[in-house]
């Protein structure tokens, strides 16, 4: 099939209401990753002891659940029936079917690709680092902020890109508890999958799609760890980062 | 100023404790082994560790006091902090460095010129040698304009060339800036150079204070006397005659001291006191120490000799004119005054 054909098979209904479902979700599912789990990754990285190694286990677990078991776990959790369902649904919301479930089913699946990388990153900040920047009247958030972050943003950023590829990849936990309503739910994996049946060019196409941004992402990690452990002789990197001083 | 320091904290495996006061423009340098709790002094007192109970103060000022529940943050505590290895920011330019502790810029200008570091304000830290890391931290801990000054093995990340020059460089800004500070060092020479009094720590306690000569000249015991530079020979006391105490050595040897102990002990013998000589002299010397060099090590103008169990530090015109090499036979002497003796 050649390339114009698969470029156009993207022009379709399906292919491009998939494409704005998926950017959307995976955008703000991405937003609430980097936003809570940066401070908790740092917190985390920074405790030692029984209540670090239980609140880890939990951050994991969606890791190693079967997809499915974790949608079933939503669906329990946050479905109609389920345990907040009620609450929830008494404020006149209803998550399960909705864009919300997408995105909630993305982060729960997705988060412990970065925060495990990340509360390694932090961890491999030299400690005598942030203790330095305190005697020089640095508070702890001016410390996060100036010192933390720049330090570990190697790490941050691979485990974003491996996050965000988790994501992007997702389907087992989004169709059981969020379906695949063309335009409102449907992913673009969920899209290939409904697309196998109706029309194959499309599903193909989607797939092209997929592969090339999944490469992009593994890439870009590749380069990003790259500059972090110094060997790569990379200017455009170097130049970018004293800008940052 | 003056720097009041009093805690007493729980390591891995001993307490440390000190009570140490430092008057504005002392230098107080602590000496001991890796381990021994030098480290958690300066923690103590730039705030990094709380220890278990403790008093820091400046002047008026309570910084921790943990009876009264008082405990200032690292950031509000004024002081200046050289850490080991001197801990730079890798993501920050030299500027960056100086500049993370204050906003006034033009200050910041003055440290880059003062430390002669300004060519290399736009430089990373990586790109530095010891020496330049050292000035840019040295500067980076001034620009907040601390009142008390830590230095953390100030000069233990150079090499031997550069040493001596820094060492002389970090002396002069002792006395110009005339802060109370503490200097953290396993060197006994770098304290004795840079430092007014100088403490020896060993498994957290503070064993002995004092100038750089009291504690050469009376040592409180073997530990202090072996790390202000003495040879421990540890033996026998064997008999007392005439007001000496002689002492088989446990290699076979025999010495004389005027100290007076019995039992087991360790005779502490400084290099600089043991001299050197193609034939046993007689004279007032009443120890003489005859064997084969065994190895001979330079130090600026002076060389270390290892005769048996002895080192002597003589001049290195001594030991050409005696044509001294590994394997000459020679006899060490040294007085029975200079022969310390402390229970073992």
């Amino acid at each position: 099939m050649p390339p114009g054909e698969l470029i156009s098979a993207l022009g379709t209904s399906a292919a491009r209401d998939a494409m704005r479902v998926t950017a959307e979700t995976i955008a703000v599912a991405m937003a609430a990753i980097l936003v809570l789990g940066t401070p908790a990754a740092y917190w985390m990285s920074s405790r030692r002891g029984v209540l670090r190694d239980v609140l880890v286990t939990f951050v994991e677990l969606p890791l190693v659940l079967p997809p499915a078991v974790a949608g079933i776990g939503l669906l329990v959790a946050f479905g109609r029936a389920g345990l907040l369902g009620g609450t929830i649904d008494a404020l006149g919301i209803d998550i399960a079917f909705t864009k919300v479930a997408v995105v909630l089913a993305v982060t729960f699946v997705a988060s412990p690709f970065y925060l495990r990388t990340a509360i390694a990153a932090f961890e491999a900040v030299d400690p005598t680092l942030p203790a330095a920047a305190r005697t020089l009247g640095a508070h702890r958030g001016r410390v996060f902020f100036r010192v933390m972050l720049p330090l570990a943003r190697g790490g941050l950023g691979a485990g974003a890109a491996l996050a965000f590829a988790r994501g992007l990849g997702e389907f087992g936990a989004t169709i059981m508890f969020a379906g695949s309503l063309q335009g409102v739910t449907q992913t673009l994996s969920l899209a290939i999958y409904e697309q196998f049946d109706i029309d194959f060019d499309v599903a193909l196409a989607i797939s092209a799609l997929l592969i090339v941004i999944s490469a992009l992402v593994l890439l870009s990690v590749k380069l990003t760890t790259r500059w972090r452990s110094g060997s790569g002789s990379l200017t455009l990197f170097a130049a970018s980062t004293r800008q940052q001083t | 100023m003056a720097l009041r320091v009093r805690f007493t904290h729980s390591l891995r495996s001993f307490d440390a404790t000190a009570d140490l006061t430092v008057e504005s423009g002392e230098t107080l340098a602590l000496v001991g082994p890796s381990g021994a709790g030098k480290t958690t002094v300066l923690r103590v007192v730039a705030g990094l560790v709380r220890p278990g109970t403790g008093l820091v103060t400046l002047d008026e000022t309570v910084l921790l006091d943990t009876e009264r529940g008082v405990d200032v943050a690292p950031e509000r505590r004024r002081v200046g902090y050289l850490f080991q290895e001197y801990a730079l920011f890798p993501h920050l330019d030299v500027r960056g460095n100086v500049r993370f502790g204050t906003r006034d810029g033009a200050a910041v200008d003055r440290l880059l010129e003062r430390f002669h570091i300004r060519d290399l304000a736009r430089a990373r830290v990586r790109e530095l040698s010891g020496g330049e890391r050292q000035r840019v931290a040295l500067a980076r801990a001034l620009a907040r304009d601390p009142a008390v000054l830590l230095l953390d093995e100030p000069l233990s990340a150079l090499d031997t060339h550069t040493r001596s020059g820094v060492r002389a460089e970090l002396r002069e800004l002792l006395r110009t800036l005339q802060l109370p500070t503490i200097l953290v060092t396993h060197d006994f020479e770098d304290a004795a150079t840079l430092a007014d009094r100088v403490g020896v720590i060993s498994e957290g306690q503070i064993l002995q204070v004092g100038s750089p000569t009291e504690l050469v000249a009376v040592p409180g015991d073997a530990f202090v006397a072996s790390f202000t530079g003495a040879t421990l020979l540890p033996g026998q006391v064997v008999e007392e005659q005439d007001g000496l105490t002689r002492v088989a050595l446990d290699g076979g040897l025999f010495v004389w001291s005027a100290d007076r102990i019995a039992g087991s002990v360790n005779v502490a013998v400084y290099p600089w006191e043991v001299s050197l000589g193609s034939f046993t002299p007689d004279d007032s010397r009443m120890n003489h120490v005859s064997g084969s060099v065994i190895s001979l090590a330079p130090a600026g103008n002076r060389v270390r000799v290892r005769v048996g169990p002895l080192v002597a530090e003589i001049t290195a015109a001594s030991a050409q004119r005696l044509d001294l090499r590994p394997g000459s036979v020679v006899t060490a002497s040294f007085k029975a005054t200079a022969a310390r003796l402390f229970p073992r």
